[in-house]
């Protein structure tokens, strides 16, 4: 999926175990590559959000903390971009499925405001099934053009 | 670091003075916990103070709105004082923003309770 990434890609590859322990790590690790490709601190803040959102998705609800079931994070650092793609081995799930957290009935609600925020802070957002099994997200976020 | 919170009275409001992160684990089962306790024991009227919350995830504002549901379905009210740029930013794309009362100076907001 990960096939466009822009130039000079340099790639990092983790499997995590289905531990929040990972979602903690897998952000340190997404940040240290944002960070030595120049993002500044609002845009580190907003992939590292995205970033905890998304394995902590595929920790508690994709591979609902089966220990057998690991999660696969691929940073891919492009000249122009950060690209993330983050694997879950679940059952997967159907985004239709999901209520509309911004909907007056929803407002209340305790969860479902996390892939919101994720559409919210990166510039690209793609999530499908993964084969054999589970779900696979991959997201983008652009260096901002300077001059 | 998880988030560490401190009250402390202000006339009948009570200031929950939050630091650190609030996040799904232990963060946000503090911050549940301690809003549940606070509810459960008498104090129905609560300002969240956030000036020292660096990171807040879905979770953790999940939890600030079961702590608002659950103390204003016992006729109490839960606010928010000095909300950093990126929380605001996040309650404003959540819509959340619309639901909470939010304040920037303390004395202002212990008055709206009156």
């Amino acid at each position: 999926m990960a096939d466009n990434v822009g130039d000079s890609a340099w790639t990092v590859d983790h499997v995590l175990e289905s531990t929040l322990d990972s979602v903690d790590r897998g952000e340190e690790s997404v940040l240290k590559e944002a960070e030595a490709l120049g993002f500044d601190e609002d845009d580190l803040h907003k992939i590292g959000i995205s970033v905890r959102e998304t394995l902590v998705n595929a920790v508690v609800h994709g591979n609902r903390y089966n220990n057998r079931k690991k999660v696969h994070l691929q940073i891919l650092r492009g000249a122009d971009r950060l690209t993330i793609v983050i694997a879950d081995e679940g059952e997967g799930f159907d985004m239709s499925t999901i209520p509309d957290p911004l909907a007056n009935e929803n407002l209340l609600r305790h969860c479902g405001r996390g892939l919101l925020l994720i559409q919210a802070f990166m510039d690209e957002f793609q999530i499908r099934a993964r084969e054999p099994n589970g779900t696979e997200v991959k997201m983008v976020k652009y260096l901002a053009k300077t001059g | 670091m998880s988030v560490k919170l401190t009250t402390r009275q202000v006339g009948d409001v009570t200031v929950v003075d939050a630091v650190g992160r609030v996040t799904l684990g232990e963060g946000a089962s503090v911050f549940r916990d301690t809003i549940r306790d606070l509810a459960a024991s008498g104090h129905k009227k609560l300002l969240l103070n956030l000036a020292e919350v660096s990171y807040i995830d879905s979770s953790g504002i999940g939890e600030m709105v079961s702590g608002f549901t659950t103390v204003t379905n016992q006729g109490g009210a839960v606010k928010l004082l000095n909300l950093t740029k990126r929380v605001k930013d996040l309650l404003q794309i959540t819509k959340l923003y619309t639901v909470f009362e939010v304040f920037d100076d303390e004395a202002t907001a212990v008055r709206s309770f009156a």
